[in-house]
């Protein structure tokens, strides 16, 4: 797996944690371990997204930065093969 | 208000075209218990829900059901690209291709289109939370059969995937439905709607 397609699964994996996280804390609201943690993958996120966008393509259009083109636009759509080389299997790439 | 993000919540990457799978897993597209129905139940059902951490957990949930709709659109849709007309044929695809081509369209294994009666919104948070438990193990038993009948394991890791988050839904709205009920007036020994009948209720 290229390092391209690292970076997208780093980016799935803290999203994911993020996600189930977040319903944990929506039935726990005053957890405040579990809000430090959610804040931590959060910085996290915002991180890899920005070095996604600037190597690659951005995965949400507020992180386009592109001088000569609308590289939004451009990039795969998530359905295309092309944009899943990830193996999330255990111990995989 | 929404914002999109240009990737799947788990990754589809198919390689075998294959009619018959198609066939049966476009139902958790627009089927009885598929993700359309389950996004739309929860974003129809979190305004009358009178507590913040269950409207919440609506939003958030209905939110991630979009992306599940997404997941098994992109399954369906990386199964019937490049098909022959002999395979959508043996596949017994012909029904849906004549309608469809190969686009993605809400409707359940059957046949039957996606209908907005494949979901309640009953406007009562006790009502909806039973029927929302209800809808995850329903959803959770069709992954299941779904998986009895595919061996191809690039559909099978994200069919898990979306199986276990049925099972994590199932949980947090358990928990949804203890915050409700411990909100209950103490006075409201039957259990009438928290969210609509405050005056006869609270007293």
């Amino acid at each position: 797996m290229n390092e391209m397609f690292s970076l997208m699964k780093d980016i799935s994996i803290v999203d994911f944690t993020m996600t189930d996280l977040r319903l944990y804390l929506d039935t726990h609201p005053y957890d405040a371990r579990a809000m430090e943690y959610y804040s931590h993958y959060a910085g996290i996120k915002r991180k890899l997204e920005k070095e996604f966008a600037m190597k690659y393509y951005p995965l949400s259009s507020e992180f386009s930065q592109c001088e000569n083109e609308w590289r939004w636009v451009l990039s795969p759509m998530p359905w295309e093969n092309e944009a899943n080389q990830i193996c999330m299997c255990k111990g995989g790439n | 208000m929404w914002n999109y993000e240009k990737r799947l919540q788990f990754p589809v990457n198919i390689k075998t075209p294959n009619a018959q799978a198609a066939k049966v897993i476009i139902s958790q597209y627009g089927g009885p218990d598929g993700e359309m129905g389950a996004s739309m139940r929860y974003l129809s059902q979190r305004f009358a829900t009178p507590y913040r951490e269950v409207s919440g957990l609506l939003t958030d949930i209905g939110t991630e059901e979009l992306a599940h709709l997404e997941m098994v659109a992109t399954i369906v849709h990386q199964l019937t690209r490049n098909l022959s007309m002999e395979e959508i044929k043996a596949g017994g695809f012909a029904d849906y291709y004549v309608d469809h081509t190969v686009g993605i369209w809400p409707q359940a294994a059957g046949g039957v289109p996606f209908n907005a009666c494949e979901f309640q919104s009953k406007g009562d948070v006790i009502t909806d939370l039973f029927e929302d438990m209800a809808a995850e193990q329903k959803a959770r038993t069709t992954y299941d059969n779904i998986l009895r009948l595919i061996d191809d394991p690039d559909i099978c890791a994200p069919i898990k995937f979306l199986r276990a988050r049925e099972i994590v839904h199932f949980q947090r709205f358990g928990e949804a439905l203890r915050i409700t009920q411990d909100n209950l007036n103490s006075k409201n020994f039957y259990a009438f709607n928290p969210g609509f009948d405050n005056a006869s209720c609270n007293k």
